[in-house]
């Protein structure tokens, strides 16, 4: 049988401190530049109009740009859509979006008419067009913070019931880390914040919260057993037996991703992006923050159970690698 | 269970599954040749969302720029009720119409193709009112205090040159040939009052210098490129001020054209409708040699009552007939009582235009004025394009994920591929079944969720090769591969069903749509790796007389 990572004893948690150290570094580029440069909502948070344009003939963006200027939408973002053909346009300037409050389809109505004059309506078809108030864009953001918190809460307390309070906390904290490495990553690709986007962060939380359980249920497992090992070692046998099966379904996933990435067209790419990457940070997360949280926790709270079970939990925190070659010792 | 019903159960639920997506007939409108028929078309019943089929999504809310609305809850349901009848007469597929939240309405329309007519039906408030024209020229006589009025806020406005001075006056010739041409009608039929009144109009200030005097008492006429110059001034509020009380001033919906120049109608009216568009049972659209197309409406009896009543006051005065502040055709005069039928003249708009209105008539008004807070237009080929990318998607993840499976684990990587394969079935199944709408993110969470829904299969796999490593024997490490993997999987995947929940819960739209994909996909795969794919080991196992080692 063909095999890969097999019975491997990689000490994976000795890491952990230059884990921590570039997640946070990158977590800390990204958020900085977030908070610098503010979020690129999409036009469904900020309100604000989109109108996507299809030409019969090959276009220049600066002569969309002059039409724009000239019709007064100053503030209008054109974007070429995958082909010469396609665009975007992008109207949420604080003009635009405040005309708007008193219909959403004002601006629309305008920016088509000032189109089909200026190209005429044989050259240029408005494909899509979403326009939305401001007053429906802020309840939508609401929401979408609304959704994430909410599933963090009923995830922590669904993992509370079947494991305990400590790896559901653990698993919490690293799917938190997921979080903003994710608005990192999207903040440095610029990709915009859509609801699309929101639903492929929850995805990658679903995805890497997944990956977590895997571990920590190997952790269970072998806590059952009564070995007698610290916790360091069982996560890093935990994480050493599932490293083939990470590696496989990380594979199958990433095939699916890269799929849509290259071939799903255009407007599905921002969310193909966001799983890509979150195959990457939900990996990472559950075993670098997750495995190392929990050990932390473990030391603080050590739980009451007969010492001869739990040999050696009290010096079982990361810091304690006295037997960094613990791991194989075991086996 | 024995084997027998393992066959029978997974066999039961391909059927089941089969018999779901199966292609069927069904009856649904569908345009042919630009009209809409209504006909048996065959396809999946599978739903797909605007984005994917084209279409139109409108969220409206209660308009309160014209003052706050004292009842928003209950007023939003009548309006929903109102939206609905005109929605499902307007000739649309598979229409939604419902309410979100406690103060929006939300309109879906699948495949519409003509955003604007839909936009106009939904919003139209559709309050007729018929109201009798200013025949005491009082609008004449308020006229120095309008002119004064507009000269104060002139004053402000032409701090910004050019925005506020008046669009080009209409070139002197036209004005005679309009005074020439109405001169004769007014003194007419208004003697005694026009010629004055007209050298009022004509030689007054900034305001009476915009407006000519119509033909009929209470009429009068802008040039059309001035109408926004006086619809700004009649905007002010010092210049509402000064409009005389007990009138209203209207527009007229067309416009008169008269040598070069075109002219817009305005009408001074006694702001107490006669009779309001409440009493009105029936609608429809006509058209007529003399005055072209036309609606022609029915009253019930205590509104024929009414009408009859008010109009028999008012022999031979003109009667404009108002539907939302605007005066449809010119007002025709009273000539004696009327009772409970009437007709409303469209001008030179189209048949379609009068259907449109006699249905919005039909439906009632309605109760508030509505705005839309979001519109999304998506256009049938886009949506066609995003299936089409999306397929070929899914076709290569598919192809992928069969190629690592089979090339990894074998024999039992072709077991987990029948198991994909079904996995596949039972998921769209599950969404046909459910009446859940299949949308872009939702078809890109399908694609995603092959993928993923081998992990299952995949942690299984590595126990039974751990068992196997162990030396147990081959069924004995199948039997205990699929029960340590087992909490694992239950545990991961209950939690990202709890996710792919509260994503539904507080998603909109596609999102909702990918939620719902997302939670077909996770039962389905569960059911394919525990129960599916051991089924197929249980048969394998059986058959497998000779020992042979399991290829995994």
């Amino acid at each position: 049988m063909l095999r890969i990572f097999h019975n491997t004893s990689y000490d994976f948690i000795r890491w952990w401190r230059v884990a921590v150290g570039l997640t946070v570094a990158f977590i800390a580029i990204g958020i900085g530049s977030l908070a610098l440069k503010g979020v690129n909502y999409s036009i469904e948070f900020t309100g604000g109009t989109l109108k996507q344009l299809s030409f019969k003939t090959p276009m220049d963006a600066g002569k969309i740009r002059s039409t724009m200027d000239h019709a007064g939408f100053h503030d209008a973002e054109i974007q070429q859509f995958g082909s010469p053909r396609d665009f975007t346009l992008r109207f949420r300037g604080a003009e635009e979006v405040a005309a708007q409050s008193a219909g959403a389809e004002l601006v629309s109505k305008r920016v088509d008419s000032v189109l089909y004059t200026a190209f005429g309506r044989n050259n240029v078809t408005v494909v899509r067009t979403e326009a939305i108030s401001p007053t429906v864009g802020s309840e939508l953001r609401r929401n979408a913070i609304i959704a994430i918190l909410l599933s963090f809460a009923i995830t922590l307390v669904y993992l509370a019931i079947r494991f305990e309070w400590r790896f559901g906390l653990a698993a919490i904290i690293a799917t938190g880390h997921d979080v903003f490495t994710t608005l990192a990553f999207v903040k440095l690709l610029h990709l915009e914040v859509s609801l699309t986007v929101v639903a492929a962060l929850l995805t990658v939380l679903g995805y890497s919260l997944n990956d977590t359980i895997i571990i920590f249920d190997r952790v269970r497992e072998d806590l059952r057993k009564g070995r007698k090992e610290s916790l360091y070692d069982t996560l890093n046998r935990a994480i050493n037996e599932t490293l083939p099966r990470s590696i496989l379904t990380h594979a199958t996933t990433a095939a699916a991703t890269l799929a849509l990435l290259l071939f799903a067209g255009e407007v599905i790419r921002p969310f193909a992006w966001v799983m890509l990457f979150g195959i990457v940070t939900g990996t990472f997360s559950s075993i670098y923050i997750a495995g190392p949280v929990l050990i932390w926790i473990e030391h603080k709270y050590p739980r009451n159970v007969p010492a001869t079970a739990w040999k050696g939990s009290s010096t079982a925190t990361p810091t304690s690698r006295t037997k960094p070659s613990a791991a194989t010792a075991t086996r | 269970m024995s084997l027998k019903y393992r066959i029978a159960i997974i066999l039961a639920l391909i059927g089941l599954s089969a018999w779901t997506l199966f292609p069927r007939t069904t009856t649904e409108r569908v345009k042919r040749n630009g009209v809409y028929v209504v006909d048996t078309v065959k396809r999946v019943p599978l739903k797909r969302g605007l984005d994917l089929q084209g279409g139109m999504h409108v969220a409206l809310e209660v308009d309160e720029s014209k003052g706050v609305i004292a009842n928003k809850g209950e007023a939003i349901d009548r309006a929903l009720k109102v939206v609905r009848t005109r929605i499902d007469q307007f000739g649309v597929s598979e229409p939604l119409v419902q309410k979100a939240g406690n103060d929006r309405i939300i309109v879906e329309l699948p495949g519409i193709d003509d955003p604007q007519r839909a936009m106009d039906v939904v919003q139209k408030s559709a309050f007729l009112q018929f109201q009798i024209t200013d025949k005491t020229g009082a609008l004449e006589k308020a006229l120095p205090r309008l002119d004064a009025a507009v000269k104060s806020i002139a004053s402000n406005v032409k701090a910004t040159p050019g925005a506020a001075a008046p669009a080009a006056a209409p070139t002197d010739s036209a004005k005679n040939a309009l005074q020439g041409l109405f001169s004769k009608d007014t003194t007419k039929k208004a003697p005694g009052d026009s010629t004055k009144n007209d050298t009022a109009v004509t030689t007054g200030g900034v305001f009476s210098k915009l407006i000519q005097q119509g033909q009929m008492p209470g009429e009068y006429y802008v040039a059309q490129n001035e109408v926004p110059t006086v619809q700004r001034y009649l905007a002010n509020p010092v210049v509402q001020g000064a409009i005389p009380p007990g009138k209203v001033i209207r527009w007229s919906s067309d416009t008169t054209s008269l040598g070069s120049q075109t002219y817009r109608a305005m009408y001074v009216l006694d702001a107490r409708p006669i009779i309001t568009g409440e009493y009105l049972t029936d609608a429809k659209p006509s058209q007529t040699p003399t005055e072209g197309t036309v609606v022609e409406f029915t009253l019930n009896n205590e509104g024929g009552r009414r009408f009859r009543n008010e109009t028999s006051k008012h022999i031979h005065d003109y009667m404009a007939i108002v539907l939302d502040s605007l005066v449809m055709g010119r007002p025709p005069v009273i000539q004696s009582a009327i009772g409970t039928q009437g007709q409303i003249t469209l001008g030179g708009r189209d048949l379609q235009a009068a259907q449109d209105l006699a249905l919005v008539l039909r439906a009632g008004a309605l109760p508030v004025p509505l705005k839309i807070s979001e519109v999304a237009n998506i256009g049938p080929s886009l949506g066609a394009d995003s299936i089409h990318h999306s397929i070929i998607a899914g076709e290569i993840a598919l192809a992928l994920v069969v190629i690592i499976m089979i090339g990894y684990y074998r024999f039992s990587g072709v077991l987990a591929v029948f198991g994909l394969a079904i996995y596949t079935l039972w998921t769209l199944a599950a969404l046909a079944g459910f009446d859940a709408t299949l949308t872009l993110p939702g078809l890109a969470g399908f694609v995603l969720s092959i993928g993923m829904a081998v992990d299952a299969n995949v942690l299984i796999f590595e126990r039974i090769r751990e068992e196997l490593d162990h030396g147990k024997s081959t069924r004995l490490a199948i039997d205990e591969g699929f029960r340590h993997a087992l909490p694992a999987i239950v545990d991961s995947n209950v939690s990202a069903a709890l996710t792919a929940a509260v994503l539904y819960q507080f998603g909109t739209g596609p999102v909702r749509g990918f939620a719902v994909t997302l939670l077909a996909g996770i039962a389905a795969s569960m059911v394919t790796a525990i129960f599916v794919v051991r089924t197929f080991y249980i048969i394998w196992l059986t058959r497998n007389t000779d020992q042979k080692a399991l290829s995994i």
